[in-house]
């Protein structure tokens, strides 16, 4: 395959950055969309410049490092996969890909395609836990039982990788989908509810003061989230807010 | 050979009391010191999150550091099928005793008794602390945890949230560690990178690290450093691990004098997506969970691998008895549940024989049919449906069997391109884990004073080979369990030293040296980019230090690596300066230390004369071809003190004694 591909560059967070376009040939389509830049990059090296610097590290779609924008959708074309695990049998002999970093006002630019989401850490720091002593005596294990479909739906909302494509995806850039599950794993567990009116109001708060906007109902977050989180998330957390503000 | 004998520090006492009795005895650091007190974790998979948070807990001041843009990156997330315990909640005859016996073979006898037993012992408590902290785990319909078989074992100990386990175990230490850095009492420095140890009269008391953001050098003291970086698996290029999973930080601490330990017992994982051409950047595991309901074959004839290969025959179309479930038929007690490296050496030995069944001839089937058939005609039975045909049963079946590993079987169709409902997946051995690691004693401290290392960084529980489900074990009994209190017993005796300071001249040359060896790395401006190297080493390492070796390809092995490891420091090519984000000069100061511990591994595998768990050395095997160990002359760990150069490493031995359990020869037939 042979492609033309219009990338990002930007030297660091102060300065400007610019669209730069290649081209690149000899492209395989069993290879992923991470190896066919490794390709670039390594051609770039010989040639004596720098390589296009992007955030990646599992390569199996479970980390959540890999990001970018890939013609105008966080992660590319394809459904319910990381950039990682995004093929460039997805792609057609002489397409043009324009690759951009996730743009989002709480996610700066560090470099080229890399961002700083360390705004989603502080959201989890906020409350985004059980006050358990780790190293002390807990209760057993099947003491407490869970409903298998509560503790179902609450693996589904903590199967988030925190890659930021919701964000990435609103027209917002609201980090609802995100914050949401992880209120929602603990809000369907037994052991998360003695805490659960603390942690949502300190993680939403939280989420507000990185900059993140507010939620407006498009679900675009949901179809481009590679994990498949659902929107009912975002509903649960409501409810959730609105229960413990009147409690507050 | 130095015959020198290394202290392992067991206490004394019967197997079963040694932790309790040592836990009574230590001495304890009263909570108003500890606030006083200064500790270092690096890395942030199972090992660090969990030891950070529960010293964080305890009262310590902790500093974490990661390479990651966040500390739930790190790669105890992609760990799939799940965590062991001796909870015996099946009643299936299980036992902190039998999990500690099934560990030691499992690993052929070289692992150390009261390392194992203690970790055995704290697994139970490891399900309760996860569960308390709303890890979800899969459960029944009664509500209870449920749990599956996983390899080298006869009852059902391990529990699992779906092939996702270690993305939740690490997501639940990982907001341990946030609740301390709430609370102010976890310092967590992401993107950055250790680049040194710093021992002040002989004592670990520091790091260098480097903020890979901007490329400054910093100077990080404490009274205690704990290396948790994983292990070093990518010194095969081609591995399971994440790209950056690297042996620096541990490198680093072995050239300042820990010992490293049993560097080439390094596991080979039977069940991975096969390699597709000269591009591929890593390689993918597909869990050993699905061994639970997966049967592995080959053809039995040789012309229709052949025609398969050619693509002139599929493999549905392969009657019953034209297939060849090779590990059902030699080791018909555990069949498709052997361990590892049973399991990976069976299926080179077919592929060597012209058995393979994909285009490069280095791939077997693991196969879902009758599994699907069998849940299949259960489900249709508990739904009512009687006699139901044969599409129904299918359908149903596929059902049962997307809830139990959907997540895999999207994986893999998303790389091959081939769905595995249909027809079977395609898999071969691939590098996964290294059970060596830096050499500690029951303490889980290193040679060096006050630096201690946990999880796969180091050697200590696994021996040879490591059973499935046992590393997310071991990182978390390291974490939340043992290191809390040995590492309080050390530091008892540091109450009065207070702060230490980060001017010292200990600091400056570490500092220092670093610099010179990112300059030079930089300056070389050769021609080969780093991948160049790394590809290089790669293809020395599986070749001649991979599933098989014989005492003449690691002698090639050792003069090949220390070449191009030469070639490297005189021709690479790093674009870029010092300063700033530099991806590339973060490879190349990997790569760097891969380039000598690549020897070391093969000098360890060259002194190693025996075959045993995933060291199989050819001119050491039974008649059936399996490994043949030799109790009377390598019944011990090989922990190397670093010289100078991998070439001139010391070799010091620790004798393995085992009281409790009867050494014999390790059998799965």
């Amino acid at each position: 395959m042979k492609l033309t591909l219009n990338i990002w560059r930007q030297q660091d967070a102060s300065s400007k950055g610019q669209f730069v376009t290649y081209s690149i040939d000899d492209i395989s389509p069993d290879m992923s969309f991470l190896e066919m830049l490794d390709v670039l990059n390594n051609k770039l090296i010989l040639q004596g410049q720098e390589p296009v610097e992007f955030d990646h590290d599992c390569r199996e779609g479970i980390c959540g490092s890999c990001s970018l924008q890939i013609n105008g959708e966080p992660h590319g074309p394809d459904r319910l996969v990381t950039t990682c695990q995004l093929h460039m049998r997805m792609f057609k002999d002489g397409d043009t890909i324009d690759i951009e970093p996730f743009r989002a006002k709480a996610f700066p630019v560090i470099k080229d395609l890399i961002v700083d989401r360390s705004a989603f850490d502080r959201v989890q720091q906020a409350g985004g836990y059980v006050s358990v002593n780790t190293s002390g005596n807990t209760t057993d294990a099947n003491a407490i039982l869970v409903p298998k479909h509560d503790a179902d739906d609450a693996f589904s909302a903590a199967a988030c990788i925190g890659c930021g494509a919701c964000v990435a995806a609103c027209k917002n850039a609201s980090a609802m989908l995100f914050t949401s599950a992880k209120v929602s794993q603990y809000a369907l567990l037994p052991q998360g509810k003695v805490e659960a009116t603390t942690r949502v109001l300190n993680m939403v708060k939280q989420m507000d003061l990185e900059g993140f906007g507010n939620c407006t109902n498009t679900g675009a977050c949901e179809i481009e989230c590679p994990k498949g989180i659902s929107l009912e998330n975002i509903a649960r957390m409501n409810r959730e807010y609105l229960s413990a503000s009147l409690q507050g | 050979m130095t015959m020198s004998v290394l202290d392992s520090k067991i206490p004394e006492g019967p197997l079963a009391d040694k932790w309790t009795k040592y836990k009574n005895e230590i001495e304890l650091v009263s909570p108003a010191n500890k606030r006083n007190i200064d500790i270092i974790v690096v890395g942030t998979g199972l090992a660090g999150a969990s030891a950070a948070a529960s010293l964080a807990e305890l009262g310590y001041n902790v500093k974490t550091f990661c390479f990651q843009d966040s500390p739930r990156r790190a790669h105890s997330i992609a760990a799939q099928g799940g965590i062991n315990a001796a909870k015996n909640y099946q009643g299936d005859g299980d036992s902190t005793y039998r999990l500690f016996y099934d560990t030691v073979k499992g690993g052929d006898y070289r692992a150390r008794e009261a390392n194992v037993y203690r970790l055995a012992e704290v697994s139970a408590n490891i399900i309760d602390q996860c569960v308390a902290q709303g890890v979800p785990f899969a459960r029944d319909y009664g509500g209870q945890l449920d749990n599956r078989s996983f390899g080298g074992v006869l009852v059902s100990r391990t529990f699992y949230a779906k092939g996702q386990t270690g993305q939740q175990l690490l997501l639940g230490a990982y907001s341990a560690m946030n609740r301390q850095i709430n609370r102010g009492k976890i310092k967590s420095y992401n993107r950055h990178e250790m680049l040194d140890l710093v021992l002040v009269d002989g004592k670990a008391r520091g790091i260098i690290a480097r903020d890979l953001v901007t490329g400054a050098l910093e100077r990080h003291s404490a009274h205690a450093v704990v290396i948790a970086s994983g292990g070093y698996g990518n010194v095969f290029f081609l591995s399971t691990n994440a790209m950056g999973s690297n042996v620096t930080a541990a490198w680093k601490t072995h050239k300042r004098g820990a010992y490293f330990a049993n560097p080439c017992f390094t596991q080979i994982h039977p069940t991975c997506i096969p390699v597709s051409g000269d591009h591929q950047s890593k390689l993918t595991l597909m869990s050993e969970s699905l061994r639970n309901d997966g049967r592995i074959w080959v053809p039995a004839k040789l012309e229709d691998a052949q025609a398969i290969r050619e693509g002139r025959l599929k493999p549905t179309d392969l009657a019953e008895e034209d297939r060849d479930y090779f590990l059902e038929r030699r080791y018909p007690a555990f069949g498709n549940l052997v361990p590892r490296d049973v399991a990976s050496r069976a299926a080179k030995e077919r592929c060597d024989e012209g058995f393979g069944i994909n285009k490069t001839g280095e791939a077997v089937y693991l196969d879902f049919s009758s599994a699907i058939m069998r849940y299949g005609k259960e489900k249709s039975l508990v739904m009512g449906i009687k006699e139901a045909d044969q599409a129904t049963i299918r359908r149903l079946g596929e059902e049962v069997v997307e809830a139990k590993y959907g997540n895999l079987f999207q994986m893999y169709e998303k790389i091959v391109d081939q769905n595995p409902y249909k027809t079977p997946m395609m898999i071969y051995p691939a590098v996964h884990y290294t059970m060596g690691g830096l050499w500690v004693d029951y303490n889980l401290q290193t040679t060096i004073p006050g630096c201690y290392a946990a999880g796969e960084a180091n050697f200590s529980e696994h021996g040879a080979n490591r059973l499935g489900a046992s590393a997310l074990m071991q990182g978390l009994a390291d974490g939340y369990f043992v290191l809390p209190y040995t590492i309080g017993d050390y530091l008892s005796k540091d109450i009065r030293t207070g702060k230490i300071s980060t001017d010292l001249p200990e600091f400056e040359a570490a500092e220092q040296a670093v610099r010179a060896q990112m300059e030079a790395l930089v300056n070389a401006n050769g021609t080969h980019p780093v991948d160049y190297y790394h590809k290089k080493l790669g293809k020395i390492m599986w070749n001649k230090c991979g599933m098989a070796r014989n005492e003449q390809g690691l002698k090639e092995a050792i003069e090949e690596i220390a070449a191009l490891r030469e070639d490297f420091y005189k021709n690479v090519k790093i674009p870029g300066t010092t300063n700033g984000k530099n991806q590339e000069l973060e490879k190349a100061l990997r790569v760097a230390d891969f380039l000598e511990l690549g020897e070391l591994f093969a000098k360890d595998a060259l002194s190693r004369n025996e075959s045993c768990g995933g060291h199989f050395r050819e001119e050491f095997q039974t008649e059936e071809g399996e490994a043949l160990r030799d109790d009377e002359n390598f019944r011990f760990v090989s922990a190397w003190e670093y010289k100078g150069a991998p070439k001139d490493a010391v070799l010091h031995q620790e004798e393995l004694i085992y009281e409790n359990i009867k050494v014999k020869a390790r059998s799965y037939k």
